[in-house]
């Protein structure tokens, strides 16, 4: 069935391919970003069905570079930030397919557990517990928050971007405001009541996601539960509790509607979790390993894993339900960003508008013809169907430059 | 006649496609007849009408004396196609078409993408910087330590005893029933490299877990078929206390890399040949196959091999990351029993 479509999905490492600027040129339109434990960035596109690797200047890859923290650092995806275990952030161009810089952000103890941007400031989290933002062009932070041991996620409120949480092992969630100067969080979640032997239920916070629009956090836990707290409610004990499978629940996403989350275990089982009722909506098949990193598309129903099983895969939540794509990338993967694009399929196709970016691609197109290969050929062909499309295409520019890419 | 009786009546799917062929090849039989000898010495079988097959004749003699005509019928045919195809290729001599590849098992298995490529940087930087590099960059020394399930019984302490005569540097504890989360950091601080569990139920041998120490990774095999030393027919003298070769075969994917470094581990890294002992730890459809051997070179081109016992199989189904953690650790790979979609990679 689904599971064994095979597609020619190549790796080709920027530093062995003939042309840098082909790389450079296509990474914009990369629909998934992947980090890996061997400390490499890879970029796969579904539509060309393609994936690059990227690292720094030296081209090898290193384990004390494991990427362990992915996120956008601006709202058009131009550039990304990336988390390493070695305690540096790079940060990664997409347009331009290559590392800008990269900073020191020592502190604590552990892996990065949480990365953001806020208002020109870069958001740490470390595994021991110190949240630290750091400004644009200075070495030292500006401000230092200690949220409690083992930390397990930091996560920033997409809507209102100061606002962070924390959760951890025994470490119950919490939530922070940056803007304030104060050490305390705004919200300080409780444990839920004791079981019926009448013992303490354990915290182990794995995940956290906001939900939009609303004043509602969800967590889900190494115990298997997803929870969920209401901040405008006085009640600090979760308002809605469902559990799922028996193995700990280690990544979550919203799905586009935000009416439920998907969640996923160390044997790689997804599901559908509706948090309005706390009922099952449905499992995701095909993984074979623990899951590390889940994301959703912001509008269409689509869901991106990545794990320890080395491969990423492409899920459809509806009509019809089940799996796209899968391509194998060799490492254990982290993590993995989303492009947020609205219309992802097409968009490849068609360079970005402009006259200078026309040259541009002409000269892509000279650069090409020395290539042999069945993917040169192709576009060989289209390259004269370009021409008359051109024209169309700086009109479609005109009116509306670029406004998918902002979403 | 019970046989004649159950073709007779057969399943219902076979009914279904014999139907076809029957109606007509009593038929075709009698015309031959007819046309070879030309003297109508039997009587002509009424013709059947189309649709009708032999299981419908509800007299058994007749029925079974007509199905063993019809089969005799269809294995003529196919003696004549094959003389016909036979005469037809040495006709053409070199220019014969080549012969069809047989579809085997194996050449019908699907590609698998994870593959490993010996040229790969990625991966190979991933496996040099493993669980295992330090023994295969000669910094430590296998020690193994090999247990059991709770109150083992006698068929699995044999198999224990004879197991750490083929790993050199094993040690077989009684396991006391304590459990493996408590053993581990006992074994770390003793400088064990790996420990071996063997799980047993009703005394039969079922279960083999493989810890890799201090970092894991642990697999959890099914083991199956044990053969003890003394179930081998021709079997050879008892191993000797030199460490053996080992030899892997088909671990070619990625998960099969990493289960191979796992056993490859286990032993020494410099074999004494002079002991002429061989582990072979041989892969196929997913099954490994242990066996142990001795060799000896007859002469330049014949090798004569003994096995030595044990001999047994095991299945993979699940590589976790971490040590033995069953409840709380992350997965690396799981076996997963999909009737409609037999792919878990």
């Amino acid at each position: 069935m689904v599971g064994k479509q095979t597609f020619p999905y190549s790796l080709t490492p920027p530093w062995k391919s003939p042309g840098g600027s082909i790389m450079a040129a296509s990474a914009r339109w990369n629909h998934v970003w992947v980090g890996s434990e061997t400390g490499i960035l890879k970029g796969v596109n579904l539509v060309r069905k393609q994936a690059v690797n990227f690292t720094e200047a030296a081209g090898r890859p290193s384990r004390e570079e494991e990427v362990s923290a992915l996120c956008w650092a601006d709202a058009a995806e131009s550039q990304i930030l990336i988390g390493c275990a070695n305690r540096t952030v790079k940060s990664f161009s997409t347009e331009e397919g290559k590392f800008l810089k990269s900073r020191c952000c020592p502190g604590g103890e552990g892996t990065f557990r949480g990365l953001a941007k806020h208002d020109g400031c870069l958001i740490t989290c470390v595994e021991s517990g110190i949240l630290r933002v750091w400004p644009e062009d200075s070495s030292e932070h500006i401000k230092e928050l200690s949220v409690g041991p083992s930390v397990c996620k930091m996560r920033q409120d997409p809507d209102r971007p100061h606002i962070v949480a924390t959760g951890g092992k025994e470490n119950s969630l919490k939530v922070w405001d940056l803007q304030g100067s104060s050490q305390e969080p705004i919200f300080r979640a409780k444990n839920v009541r004791n079981d019926w032997l009448n013992l303490r239920v354990p915290i182990w916070d794995q995940d956290i996601q906001f939900l939009p629009d609303s004043q509602k956090i969800v967590t889900c836990t190494g115990h298997h539960q997803v929870r969920v707290y209401d901040l405008a409610s006085p009640q600090r004990r979760p308002v809605l509790e469902a559990t799922y499978g028996e193995y700990p629940l280690m990544a979550m996403t919203l799905t586009p509607g935000g009416n439920s989350v998907v969640v996923g275990n160390t044997h790689g089982q997804l599901a559908e979790i509706d948090i309005r009722q706390g009922r099952l909506v449905c499992c995701l098949k095909g993984l074979a390993g623990s899951v590390r990193g889940l994301q959703c598309h912001p509008t269409q129903p689509i869901l991106a894993s990545c794990g320890l099983d080395r491969v990423l895969r492409v899920h459809r939540l509806r009509e019809p339900r089940g799996l796209e794509h899968k391509v194998y990338l060799k490492s254990r993967l982290n993590c993995l960003l989303l492009s947020g694009r609205d219309n992802w399929e097409d968009e490849p196709q068609e360079p970005a508008p402009g006259p200078p970016e026309e040259t541009e691609t002409d000269e892509l197109w000279a650069s090409l013809e020395p290539v042999v290969s069945a993917a040169g050929a192709k576009r060989k062909q289209r390259a004269p169907e370009a021409q008359p499309g051109g024209k169309k295409r700086q009109s479609l520019g005109a009116q509306a430059p670029l406004p998918p890419l902002c979403k | 006649m019970a046989r004649s009786g159950e073709t007779g009546v057969g399943g219902e799917d076979r009914r279904g496609t014999k139907r076809k062929s029957l109606a007509d090849a009593p038929r075709e039989d009698s015309e031959d007849g007819a046309a070879g000898s030309g003297a109508p010495e039997q009587p002509r079988p009424a013709a059947f009408p189309p649709g009708f097959s032999i299981s419908e004749i509800k007299n058994k003699q007749r029925r079974h004396f007509m199905f063993v005509r019809w089969k005799q019928q269809q294995r003529k045919e196919k003696l004549a196609a094959k003389k016909k195809l036979k005469k037809e290729r040495e006709a053409l001599g070199d220019k014969a078409p080549p012969k069809p590849v047989p579809k085997t098992i194996e050449n019908q298995r699907v590609y698998d993408e994870t593959i490993v490529d010996p040229n790969d940087e990625e991966v190979a930087y991933d496996e040099a910087t493993d669980e295992f590099a330090s023994h295969f960059n000669r910094q430590t020394s296998p020690k193994i330590l090999i247990t059991t399930s709770d109150r083992p019984r006698g068929r699995t302490v044999r198999f224990c005893e004879q197991l750490s005569t083929v790993i050199p540097n094993s040690h077989v504890y009684y396991r006391r029933g304590l459990a493996l989360k408590r053993i581990i950091p006992q074994c770390i601080s003793r400088d064990f490299t790996d420990l071996i569990v063997i799980n047993e139920d009703r005394k039969i041998p079922n279960g083999l877990v493989l810890s890799h120490l201090p970092h894991g990774p642990t697999a959890h095999f099914r083991m199956s078929s044990v053969r003890l030393r003394k179930e081998i027919k021709r079997k050879g003298k008892e191993p000797t206390q030199h460490s053996p070769e080992v030899i892997l075969n088909n671990f070619t994917t990625r998960l099969g890399h990493s289960i191979g470094r796992m056993f490859a581990s286990l032993f020494p890294h410099d074999p004494q040949f002079i002991g002429r002992q061989v582990a072979t730890f041989h892969n196929q459809r997913d099954y490994i196959f242990f066996r142990f051997h001795r060799y000896l070179f007859k002469s330049e081109k014949k090798v004569g091999i003994q096995e030595l016992g044990p001999r047994f199989t095991l299945k993979l189904r699940s590589l976790q990351k971490g040590t033995f953690d069953s409840k709380y650790g992350e997965y690396e790979w799981v076996h997963k029993v999909c009737i409609r979609m037999s792919d878990t990679s």
